[in-house]
This record gives structure tokens, sequence and C-alpha cells, in this order.
């Protein structure tokens, strides 16, 4: 084993990369159930918001139009998951799952003409002064900005929850929707706005594999991503600080597994394969504390 | 993709109903079972080139229809016992982890005839096939031996079976021929089309020094992250990937279907089909070279072009000894050619290469 071919710098840069998707679709729905409401389709809507930014990229030449059309779309389609559940009280978890569904393959058929083609360019950001500091500026300061942009949403959800009157009413929605509503918060319209943030972020999330991490449209390329930044949600018992050093985590070893195996560590690749899952949840069950939301995955109607 | 494969489902049926009250006399029915999106640009897209030369071949004297995204395992069974039920006379299924499903449904159905691609078990009714590959890796060997400055080169593997390893002792054995120093990195990605984690192989293995991607997956995120890169050289996999040329693709293997879909079809109609196992390389036109670009030069172009050539008049094997095996075991003696037999279950490196096969 050659363990000197591993650039260290360059693993933790591409680190930072590596869990930008996950971490995007996770902030999304770390918000959604902290209002309460349980969406089981990030799959889906990381999916579309993929092939509708690739779609706007190409059709406008800009990446960055590409990702507001990526947080339309996935905002789009979880609109429809909201009407069903909150104003048609469908079964979230039911209502989820077919959004995940519906999301694949309504992507694959907008995507059909857009196979074989490359996207626009989205140039790194060498950020002046910090990007030249040794060691530290290649790791952090000379990535893309949406790195950056996910870190932003983290910190700002994290502000948000924790120190606005707006983050403390989608709490108090989120963990008991009646008291919430006595009080005389609108439930339902939290609850909707929750779940389009919810739909952007994943959108934003799928679109980075799209035109910045592949970057091109293949039918089902998030394989999978939506329900790792699912499951991050939830062994992060639901706080944004952990979420970050989930999705870091997650992306870490998963890269770190593959600079292992290319220079010929001597550990069964399966075992390097499961590492990323396993060490994920071993060290987010470790710290976890906390619990979820009260209302979490229920119904609300006023009537009740 | 449940939902793709529920709609195609759905279809089926209803085309079945109606296309039999439309016209009194029935149609041959083909049906393909692939592993990925018909999108991916690779293996998939391939095989569904073929299926779509299937239908403008014999018009509408057959039906075809394919399901995509069919997982390996218990599910591509549903998927083939579907089809069988509902009328295929002909069934294609194009991933070796099909295998044990085939057997099993083909036993269930003594009258659908099965071809499963890149397997190794017959039945009366499981006729095998396969394409040479490893022509071409040795090909893309060639080249990247010439090309690599680094010496080191990356290869994106995806599962060990014996199809994927033959690949990695085709490529190294001719990048070894005419770069004594050349390094081979493997990564095992096991999976067979999953874009993320292939741009990921793709980075760690460029990071790593490796100036030459070879891959064995399916999609073309590979050939992206070297073209982000900027100096790294990568082969278009199953399919051309020519939108990735002149640079990064300098070539690529391209699997023609077509020939042994039409044939195979035609068979069935005439009802001469028989379990046949078929393996065809450069030579029947299965393996295809695609064109080396501009960027590799003249006379490495040349020699390449020479390896094919005497390949296609079948005068070298790519596994023509002396070999010996990574332990360092006699394989072959000198001039001897491998026998299929042990290439069909190859399961252990050449000389040279470091690392083990995962078990």
């Amino acid at each position: 084993m050659d363990l000197s071919a591993i650039n260290p710098i360059l693993l933790l840069a591409s680190l930072m990369v590596a869990a930008t998707p996950i971490l995007l679709a996770a902030i999304g729905e770390l918000v959604v159930e902290r209002a309460g409401v349980l969406n089981l389709g990030v799959e889906g809507m990381m999916i579309t918001g993929a092939v509708c930014g690739f779609i706007v990229a190409v059709n406008t030449g800009s990446p960055w139009l590409g990702f507001i059309g990526a947080a339309i779309g996935g905002a789009l389609l979880s609109v429809i998951f909201g009407v069903l559940t909150q104003f048609l009280l469908s079964n979230q978890v039911a209502t989820g799952l077919a959004l995940t569904l519906f999301g694949l393959g309504l992507s694959a058929l907008m995507g059909q003409g857009y196979i074989g083609i490359k996207a626009p360019s989205f140039p790194d950001w060498h950020i002046p002064l910090l990007g030249d500091i040794p060691v530290i500026g290649p790791i952090i300061f000379q990535h893309d900005p949406m790195v950056y942009l996910g870190l932003g949403i983290v910190a700002a959800t994290w502000a948000f929850l924790k120190y606005s009157r707006a983050g403390l009413i989608l709490r108090a929605v989120g963990e008991n929707h009646e008291a919430a509503h006595a009080l005389g918060y609108h439930v339902m319209r939290v609850r909707m706005l929750a779940i389009m943030f919810g739909g952007a972020c994943a959108g934003l999330g799928g679109a980075y594999l799209s035109l910045v991490r592949v970057p091109q449209w293949t039918e089902g390329m998030t394989a999978g991503a939506g329900w790792i930044a699912l499951a991050i949600v939830v062994f992060a018992s639901w706080r944004p600080g952990r979420l970050l050093l989930g999705a870091y985590l997650f992306g870490g070893v998963t890269v770190l597994q593959l600079n292992l195996q290319a220079a010929g560590a001597a550990i069964a690749v399966e075992y390097l394969s499961m590492a990323p899952y396993l060490a994920t949840i071993a060290v987010l069950v470790i710290m976890r504390a906390g619990r979820a939301p009260g209302s979490l995955g229920q119904s609300f109607h006023a009537s009740r | 993709m449940k939902l793709n494969k529920l709609l195609t489902g759905a279809t089926l049926a209803l085309g079945l109903a109606t296309g039999a009250l439309a016209d009194g006399h029935e149609k041959t029915k083909v049906g393909f079972v692939y592993v990925g999106p018909v999108g991916d640009g690779g293996w998939t897209y391939e095989h569904n080139q073929g299926r779509l030369a299937v239908e403008e071949h014999f018009g509408d004297a057959v039906e075809t229809v394919f399901v995509e995204s069919v997982p390996e395992g218990p599910d591509a069974e549903r998927v083939m016992t579907q089809m069988a039920l509902q009328g295929a006379d002909l069934i294609f299924t194009t991933s070796f982890g099909y295998m044990d499903q085939t057997i099993n449904v083909a036993g269930k159905f003594p009258d659908v005839k099965f071809e499963h691609a890149t397997g190794y078990k017959q039945a009366d009714n499981v006729s095998v096939y396969s394409a040479r590959f490893y022509e071409g890796r040795a090909v893309q060997g060639h080249i990247a031996g010439h090309m690599t400055e680094s010496n080191v080169i990356g290869y994106i593997a995806s599962f060990p079976i014996p199809e994927v390893i033959r690949g990695i002792n085709a490529a190294y054995l001719h990048a070894k021929e005419v770069n004594p120093d050349v390094e081979f990195k493997i990564v095992w990605a096991y999976t067979w089309f999953d874009p993320a984690k292939e741009a990921e192989a793709a980075s760690v293995l460029i990071e790593q020094g490796a100036d030459v991607i070879l891959q064995h997956t399916d999609s073309t995120a590979p050939q992206a992250a070297a073209q982000a890169a900027g100096n790294v050289v990568t082969f278009g996999q199953a399919s051309d990937m020519a939108e990735f040329g002149p640079f990064p693709r300098v070539s690529s293997i391209i699997d023609n279907w077509s020939p042994y879909y039409i044939a195979r079809t035609q068979a069935v109609i005439d009802g001469t089909w028989e379990s046949t196992n078929t393996w065809d390389g450069i030579a029947p036109g299965m393996v295809e070279i695609g064109d080396i670009t501009d960027a590799v030069p003249a006379e490495v172009k040349a020699s390449a072009e020479a390896m094919i050539a005497s390949m296609e008049a079948g005068d070298y094997h790519p596994f023509t000894g002396p070999i010996n095996k990574q332990d360092g075991s006699a394989w072959l003696a000198d001039g001897e050619v491998a026998d299929d037999g042990t290439l069909a279950g190859m399961n252990f490196y050449v000389e040279g290469l470091s690392g083990d096969i995962p078990q």
C-alpha cells in the first residue's frame, strides 16, 4: 500500500465537493421535518431539480440560471406533495414515496432530448487572498460558488431556527400543531412554505450533480443520494450543525475509501464500500441527543 | 424506476389487447431487459440501438418491448416472467447479474427463447452471447501505454467478474508491452451505473497521478471528470462517447449488437433457433473500435490500427504467451494462446498488477 499517493489537501478539498449535494438536500428536508412534515420524496425532487437545472442551463448558457430553474423545479414538485398532504390530508409517507417515483419518471421524460449534451462550465472561485493561504486555501477557498452557498444556507437555517421569530413559529408548528393553531398561527401556510423550501434545496442539490459534479444529464443520476440525505437528517437529530458534520463525514469517507482503493490498501473493498454508511451512522448515533419534532408525520386539520 | 416499469407494463397490456384484435396474425414479440436507463450513453444505450435495429429490419413483422433500469436480483425474475406471460417469443437479458434469474424463468417457460448476455449458464431454451471486449481493451492498453506521461493508469472497475478482470489484464499486458514502467491503479466501484460515484472515482484516480482513465462502468461521468482535469486521456466504454472527442476521449470500444439481435430474431421467425454460445470479437464486428482521434500521435495510431487489423485477420490473440499469473506462476508458455474456457472464467491478475481481486 502506498499511502503517500493520497494527497490530504486534495482529499479534504474533494470532501467538500462530494458532500455538497447531500448537504443541500438534507438541510431542506431538515426544515420540512422541523415544521412537522415528513417528505420522503427528496430523491424525486433532487432528480427533478437535476433535470430542470440542466435544461435551463443548457438553453440559457448560464449555470446560475440553471440553479434557479432547479430550485423552482424542485419547489413546484414539492407543491404537489404539499397540496396532497396538507389540503387533501393524504398519508405523508405514501405520498412522499409516490413523489420519488413520480420524480424519477418525470425527470426521465423531461430529459429525453438532453442526453449526451454537455453543461455550460461552472468555474471554481479562486477567492483572492484567502485562496492563497497555504494548505487551508486549496482546501476551503478554491471551490465553486455552490459549495459556499450550501454552507451559507446551513448557517442561515441554523440562525433562522434558533434566533428568529419566524423560526420559533416553524418549530412550534412542528412540535405541536394544535397548540400552534390555538395560538393563531397558520399551520398550513407555515408547512407549505417549509415544504417548498425543502423542494428548492433538494432541487439545488440535484442540480449540483448535473451541473457541477458529473456534469451532464443521465437518467437516475442521483442514484440514492436523496435517501442518504433523509437518513442524515434523522441521525443528525434535526440539528443543522450535526447535519453539516454528518454530510461532510459521509462525503469524506466516500472519497477516502476510493483513495484507499486507488492507493492499493490491503482492506477488502467490500468493507471500504460500507465505510461511509457505517462511519456516518456510528458517529451520529454516538453523538445523538434530542428527539423528533412532536407532530412529525401527522396530518393536521383545524376541525380536529 | 418502478413507475417506468408500471407504465411499460400498462402500455404492454394495452398494446397486446388492441394488437391482437387489429390484425389476426401474430407478430413475433421480442423482449429486452436492461440494467440501466436507455439514456446512459453506454452499455444499455447500445443494446437499445440493437433493439431499434431489429424493429427497423423487420418492420411490422416484429414487435419489441423493453424494461429499463431493472435491478440485478429477484426483481429481474419478475420482469422476465411478466414479459413471458405477455407473449414474448424471444427475450434478451442484457446483464451478467440476470444469469440465474434467466435460467429460472426459462425453466418455467420452455416455449420462450432466452438470450443472456455475458453469462455462462446455458439451457435448451437459453443461449448465451457476449463480445470479446478484451480485444478492444488490448487496443486501449496499447494506446494508453504510449499516451501516459506519469506512467500511472487509472482503471474504474465495476464488479469482480471474469469479464471485467479480462479487461484489466488485457489492457495491462498491452500497456506494459509498450511502456515497461506503467502502473495500474484500480478502483472497484461496485456499480455498473452511478454517475456521481464514477465521477468521484475518476477524480480520485486523477488526484493520485493517473493521466489515463480506463472505465468499465457505463456512464460518461469519468469522461467529464477527465475533461475538467484538462490533461487526462479517456476511452469511450460500450458506446462511442464521441461528444468527448477528440480529447480527452481518444478512442472507444463500441458494442455492436444489431447484427446478432437481427440474426437471432430471424432464427425465431424461421423456427431454426437453437441454444448456442456466441462469443464474437472484432472480426465479425460485434466489437468495434471507435475513431482514434488526432490527439494520438500518428505512429501510435498506426500501430494500434495494425493491431486491430491483425486481430481482425485472426493472426493475433491478445492473450498470447509468455504470460505469468500475478503470483509469478506460469500461465501461458511462449507462443501459447489462452483457451476460451480459462478466459471465460478468468479470476486472476497477470504478473505485474498489484492488489487483490475482491472476493
